[in-house]
């Protein structure tokens, strides 16, 4: 709270009303890196000028947009030249090469497949391991008990990378398919719930004190203080369980026999399509880039609270 | 009553069915605190901590009383045992007759600071108490706009606690603490973060509304002069370990209001309380010496 010292001037409510729509204006300048930046701006649309959001926000994604391009150039350039000093571009596609094959993918239906396969599998995988992740992260953040009992599994279970899943995954599940899942869902799990948990575990006593003394039961603390509290860490954990899910389904889809944009992409590799390979490096990038952003904008809404001058 | 930014008609928005409610069945008013013989221990690293030591103490109904006392003296423990967040090693609270073990919507509680739901709007945070009492959505609001005009905020009922100054923040703590018609309120440094002039301010607006519904109120401060500018009764306490050493009599006139700050009989008083405390305090440093 930066309130304090303005407490004298802002106590007579005529006087605050004013002072208090002034302090939201200079808020929405501030220097923090808008990760979320559809998010932000619904929030902030209202109040800022078009001119000031060309000068700072803009400029931001101006930048941004020139970092990609340049990368993009520098790749053509050492693609066409066969840039080769320890790190080798002989082999490696142009963009232009890259973007050529991608209009042919895009033309046929094969690539689609793919990419709802994968869609199909991460949804599945990613709404069981939100699920069981937030249930456990809040039995393991209130009781110490379930902390005690389930933390060293996890501990134990998270460093282990979603490739060495694979052949438990092929003994214990009936087939290829929830295999795949059950690989992505482990890959988004560990983040949800170790976040679901921190969040849990930092909730302000005061509040609950506050809470009791008002009249609120056991179940009502939780959903009226402890979840709402551990929400800001809770989306952090999706956002990042998100792209974990994506990361660990190229992993799933190594045997995956048919579809699935890791399986395009393993396979592309085996039979040495250059382009190919790189096609399905950037799908998933996007598509996981794009589903974490979605997780964060919809989860926006319980957030709004955060936002300085939130009125809804 | 006095000019604070109170809005003047909140006598046409309070409902005095549910005022008159806080007087019992048998007609008797309700909010009588009694303390017995009341230790509170806590165990520490270094052993056991004796916070509050043979604590005695009645509050009457509809009194206005500070504990008042040095820091860490176990004011804010005394009154955290009233509350029922914290039970006491032997001796009983009662309320109202009945033996305090765990807290509740009776007793209405103003915390020092940050003890709004950031997550909930002012008026959601108002309306938290009668939801939790099983009122309707409809009812919980519109009991919640009403104490929220009666401490002056009703423009802000939308807005989320963090826009808002720690002045208006402590006031939505007060007409959330209200909402739930509690015979008693209990303020635990409630002004102790707030400038001096939004303090006197806050003090004055406190006294207003109290005087709408004379409620029993339970005040910790260390603050000598909001002690003597509130109450009917200023009850001092000592440190380690926690004792109740002198109970004084407020005979001020009310309402009060700011110039009392400067009149002769608040100097008495404050003079009265000054010395005690500071007997105390001496004695206490003494003790620790010859401990030492």
């Amino acid at each position: 709270m930066d309130s304090k010292s303005n407490a004298a001037i802002r106590t007579d409510p005529v006087a605050a009303e004013p002072s208090h729509q002034a302090s939201s204006g200079p808020s929405t300048a501030r220097g923090s890196i808008p990760v979320l930046p559809m998010a932000q701006q619904a929030g902030n649309q209202s109040r800022l000028p078009a001119r000031v959001w060309m000068k700072t926000t803009g400029t931001r994604y101006l930048v941004r947009t020139l970092a990609l391009v340049a990368a993009v150039v520098l790749w053509q350039l050492a693609s066409t030249n066969g840039f080769h000093f320890y790190i080798n571009f002989d082999n490696i596609p142009a963009p232009s090469v890259v973007g050529a094959a991608l209009v042919s993918e895009l033309t046929g239906q094969e690539f689609y497949l793919h990419i709802l396969h994968s869609l199909q599998r991460v949804a599945i995988a990613y709404v069981l391991a939100v699920v069981f992740g937030v249930v456990l992260g809040v039995a393991m953040g209130r009781s110490r008990w379930a902390e005690d009992i389930i933390l060293p599994y996890i501990e134990l279970l998270r460093p282990i990378p979603a490739v060495a899943w694979i052949p438990l995954a092929i003994l214990m599940l009936p087939t290829e398919q929830s295999s795949i899942i059950f690989i992505t869902f482990l890959g988004a799990l560990f983040p949800v719930v170790l976040n679901t948990v921190h969040g849990v575990e930092q909730t302000n006593s005061v509040l609950i004190r506050a809470a009791r003394s008002l009249g609120a039961s056991k179940t009502a603390i939780l959903w009226h203080v402890v979840l709402p509290g551990a929400m800001p860490s809770i989306v952090a954990g999706l956002a990042i369980g998100m792209g974990v899910a994506w990361f660990s389904l190229l992993a799933g889809e190594i045997i995956s026999g048919q579809y699935g944009i890791g399986y395009y992409t393993w396979n592309s590799y085996t039979l040495i399509q250059y382009p190919q390979i790189i096609i399905g490096m950037l799908t998933i990038g996007g598509l996981g880039t794009l589903c974490t952003l979605l997780v964060r904008y919809s989860c926006n809404p319980l957030l709004k609270w955060q936002a300085k001058g939130g009125r809804s | 009553m006095s000019d604070a930014p109170v809005s003047n008609n909140r006598l046409a928005v309070l409902d005095h069915s549910r005022l008159r409610a806080k007087t019992g069945k048998d007609g008797s008013e309700r909010g009588r605190i009694s303390v017995r013989d009341v230790d509170i221990v806590f165990d520490t690293v270094s052993g056991p901590h004796v916070a509050v030591q043979q604590a005695n103490l009645t509050v009457r109904p509809g009194e206005f009383v500070c504990l008042l006392g040095p820091s860490g003296c176990g004011k804010s423990t005394l009154m955290n045992a009233i509350a029922g967040f914290v039970e006491p090693k032997c001796g009983e609270v009662q309320v109202d007759g009945t033996s305090v073990t765990e807290p509740g919507p009776d007793r209405g509680m103003v915390f020092q600071q940050h003890s709004l739901f950031p997550w909930k709007t002012v008026q959601e945070n108002v309306a938290f108490g009668p939801l939790m009492a099983g009122v309707g959505n409809n009812e919980a609001n519109s009991v919640a706009r009403t104490f929220l005009s009666l401490v002056g905020l009703a423009a802000f009922a939308n807005a989320y606690p963090n826009t808002l100054s720690g002045g208006m923040q402590q006031r939505v703590g007060i007409a959330r603490a209200l909402a739930n018609y509690p015979s008693v309120l209990l303020m635990d440094e409630p002004f102790g973060a707030l400038d001096a002039q939004t303090r006197i301010m806050m003090q004055e607006n406190l006294l207003d509304i109290w005087g709408e519904f004379h409620n029993t109120v339970v005040f910790v401060t260390h603050d000598i002069d909001e002690a003597v500018f509130l109450s009917d009764r200023i009850v001092v306490m000592s440190a380690s370990p926690g004792k109740i050493i002198a109970d004084i009599d407020v005979r001020l006139p009310r309402p009060r209001e700011q110039s009392l700050l400067t009149s002769p009989d608040f100097m008495a008083l404050k003079r009265q309380c000054l010395d005690l405390i500071r007997k105390e305090t001496l004695n206490a440093f003494q003790q620790q010496n010859k401990a030492g």
